[in-house]
């Protein structure tokens, strides 16, 4: 049989040695915490504590402010220290809420709400949505809202994306191994809320042992199947990966469930487990510290609201001075300019790299080559997108498709004139949405 | 604020390949046929070879310094030298491939902007401006001493020719373009790169020898089809010209829909034109098409209501 992917991709230097082999280590961080009120799609959370009150682990700090919002938690016991815009990854300031940690980890106790069998699946989506989580793939989007198709009885597929194709990550793959059956729990769970869906794993076959143990832990399981994928960047990307494992396709003014597809991200999943079985909410991430530049590359488990500042040193520091700072993997995180920013529900990882190939190459003309179209998972030519907006030409860039645009990456990776394709797109597709707004 | 850093938008990674690369690639990929010309037609080949590449390189190099922007080290004008060379006979005065190296350069690359904004393939423009401009000099194939017609021009007069010779490449024609062993060489080399593919070349080839079959008046005769297919420049031109990327459509459709073109081009050229060869007009007339292939050709976005895309 054919090996499940998609047209287009590419194949990177994968970078994950440096941390894959190295299990999980728990990491108790120390001072200041914050917390963003926006760390998902959607209306800001709103502050319920104020400068001087004490908090514990788990407690609410901010309810949600909205249909399609989420709460957020602390994750220390302390001391709220202020309410105060403070910088996140994107590089903007957001209201946040400083906590002080005081280190003794005092928490409100945590209690499922009810054996898991008991809950009806409104109850679900209520535990969901009270424990804050959110799409911890990168966008953030409130998990309970996705989980709430406006016809739950046609979907057929609740997909778990366990693809992880972004370089260097590695955090995933550490989680399946170490916590499968929290993984395969909580899709377990979310197959609950739809009667006749059925349950994929979607595997990158990069990751052998993956597949081999989830394999094993769910070959009594008649609802849930494992696939596995070819490896190929952007594996991960939704449409990408719903096209690979279903033969179903949706563009970008459809969403999943249009198709009968539901998909979510291991961390998320694993969160909808320990939220209905445990009683936790989310407030924990596994981070990837990686890079040629850290000293001690591996996985942590990190509260949110830590600094990027402490990870580092947790990772024994730099060995070399670093170039470049990446929040999240390299094709499609943030560059930071700055260490002193929270983790976050949807932090993946902090990449260091020693070298940044971006400014050491210069742009030049480009020579038709096709590359970018060849790669475009999109199925689009970003060559000329690239050119309609760097003319301003909104008419030509919705022509040529422009909106169909993933931002996965691909076409400035392989671009042989080193042309900033992604970026160019990038910036015209956010001008025309936020035109549309208006 | 002491860690201020580098900041950039997605991707933070980039492949290593480069434009220069893939000239440097193109280049190595004449090599064989670049050789096989020197050796086959003397030394006066390399002189030829060596006048057009400074000259293109030449012409690039003052216009950069007039422009204030240096453009030579993308190795495009080298490509453009070794192009032209390789189509010019070995009998030309020294000054054609200046002229030429100056005209591909000058008035088809530079004049509209330069690498990426030619809408002709330099080489091919001014081998064409040539042929109009001079057409005895450009079409006296005599070396050796032997005034030698071309093969297909002595298949075309009823002659008939030795396929094998045709095939290794020891007949007359210009500099690169004799030996399919040796194009077929380079061309292997770079769809192992990876620099090119069959789309262009193939549906070129396969139209090609269709149309010389039905309408050739020789039929299905092997012998025939060889002689048309390794003579007259034609493996050059559907391997090293035709790929050109600045001159051929963006989209696969657009390029199988390029290749039939000038299939069927070549192949009218051939047996109802005046002269027994073609490829060069072929590729030019197709050149000016290319837009117009990319717009019937546009590629549907994913999930835009195409059908299943396989690979």
């Amino acid at each position: 049989m054919a090996k499940l992917t998609f047209v287009g991709g590419i194949h990177p230097y994968e970078g994950k040695d440096l941390s894959k082999d190295k299990p999980i280590l728990e990491m108790h961080p120390k001072g200041e915490m914050v917390y963003p009120v926006s760390q998902h799609i959607g209306a800001p959370a709103k502050p319920l504590v104020k400068k001087g009150d004490r908090v514990l682990v788990g407690q609410k700090i901010a309810e949600s402010g909205g249909f399609v919002s989420a709460p957020v938690y602390s994750s220390v016991s302390g001391t709220v220290k202020a309410v105060e815009p403070r910088r996140v990854a994107v590089g903007d300031m957001v209201q946040s809420i400083v906590v002080d940690n005081d280190e003794l980890y005092e928490n409100v106790g945590f209690y499922p709400v009810a054996p898991v069998e008991k809950l009806t699946k409104t109850e679900i989506l209520d535990i969901i949505r009270e424990a804050g989580i959110v799409g911890m793939g990168g966008a953030g989007f409130p998990t309970h809202v996705k989980l709430s198709p406006k016809e739950p009885e046609k979907i057929d597929y609740v997909i778990a994306n366990c693809s992880e194709c972004e370089p260097y990550l590695t955090s995933d793959y550490r989680r399946m191994l170490e916590e499968p059956e929290k993984l395969i729990g909580g899709l377990k769970i979310i197959l609950k809320l739809f009667d006749r869906a059925a349950g994929i794993l979607a595997v990158e076959d990069n990751k052998p042992d993956c597949i081999r143990i989830l394999k094993e832990l769910t070959k009594n399981e008649k609802r849930i199947v494992v696939k596995s994928l070819k490896t190929k960047y952007p594996q991960g990307a939704e449409r990408q990966l719903i096209y690979a494992v279903t033969g179903r396709q949706i563009n970008s003014s459809m969403l999943p469930a249009d198709v009968g597809c539901i998909v979510n991200n291991v961390d998320t999943m694993v969160a909808v487990y320990r939220a209905v079985m445990e009683g936790v909410p989310s407030m924990e991430r596994i981070i990837t510290v990686t890079g040629d530049c850290v000293a001690r590359p591996r996985n942590y488990r990190v509260p949110t609201g830590t600094s990027y500042r402490q990870l580092v040193e947790e990772a024994g520091g730099f060995v070399k001075e670093p170039g470049k700072l990446i929040c999240g993997g390299p094709m499609m995180g943030f560059a930071l300019f700055d260490l002193d920013i929270p983790v976050t529900k949807t932090s993946t990882a902090l990449l260091a790299l020693s070298e940044d190939e971006v400014s050491l190459l210069a742009p030049g003309p480009c020579i038709n080559c096709g590359r970018c179209a060849q790669v475009c998972p999109g199925r689009v030519v970003p060559s000329r997108l690239a050119d309609a907006a760097e003319q301003s030409d909104e008419e030509a860039f919705l022509k040529y498709n422009g909106m169909e645009c993933c931002e996965c990456g691909c076409c400035s990776y392989i671009c042989p004139a080193k042309r900033q394709l992604t970026q160019e797109i990038k910036s015209m597709r956010k001008l025309i949405l936020a035109k549309k707004k208006k | 604020m002491s860690d201020l850093r580098k900041i950039s938008s997605n991707p933070h990674i980039r492949s290593r390949s480069t434009i220069s690369g893939i000239m440097a690639a193109v280049v190595i990929a004449l090599m064989p046929a670049t050789g096989f010309g020197i050796w086959h037609f003397g030394p006066r080949a390399l002189m030829l070879i060596a006048i057009s590449i400074a000259s293109t390189v030449g012409t690039e190099f003052l216009y950069g310094l007039l422009m204030k922007k240096t453009t030579v080290g993308d190795l495009s004008a080298v490509v453009t030298g070794l192009l032209l060379a390789l189509n010019l006979p070995v009998s030309v005065p020294w000054w054609i491939p200046v002229l030429g190296g100056v005209f591909a350069i000058l008035v088809v690359k530079m004049l509209f902007g330069g690498l990426g904004q030619n809408f002709m393939n330099p080489a091919l423009a001014a081998r064409c401006f040539l042929l109009i401009s001079f057409p005895a000099l450009m079409t006296d194939f005599s070396y050796d001493g032997i005034s030698g017609a071309t093969p297909l021009a002595a298949l075309k007069a009823g002659e008939s020719v030795n396929v094998m010779d045709m095939i290794l490449g020891h007949t007359a024609g210009t500099i690169g373009e004799t030996s399919m062993v040796a194009l077929a060489v380079g061309a292997c080399f770079l769809l192992l790169c990876g620099v090119i593919d069959l789309k262009i070349p193939g549906s070129y080839i396969v139209t090609f020898l269709l149309f010389e079959a039905i309408f050739g008046g020789h039929g299905f005769d092997p012998a025939y089809l060889a002689a048309q297919l390794s003579g007259g420049g034609l493996m050059l031109g559907a391997f090293f010209m035709a790929t050109d990327y600045v001159t051929r459509p963006i989209t696969s459709g657009g390029q199988y829909l390029f290749g039939i073109f000038l299939g069927l081009m070549t192949g009218i050229f051939r047996i109802f034109g005046p002269g027994a060869e073609g490829v060069s007009y072929a590729i030019i007339l197709g050149n000016l098409l290319v837009p117009l292939m990319e717009k019937v050709t546009w590629p549907k976005a994913f999930g835009k209501g195409g059908k299943r895309h396989e690979k």
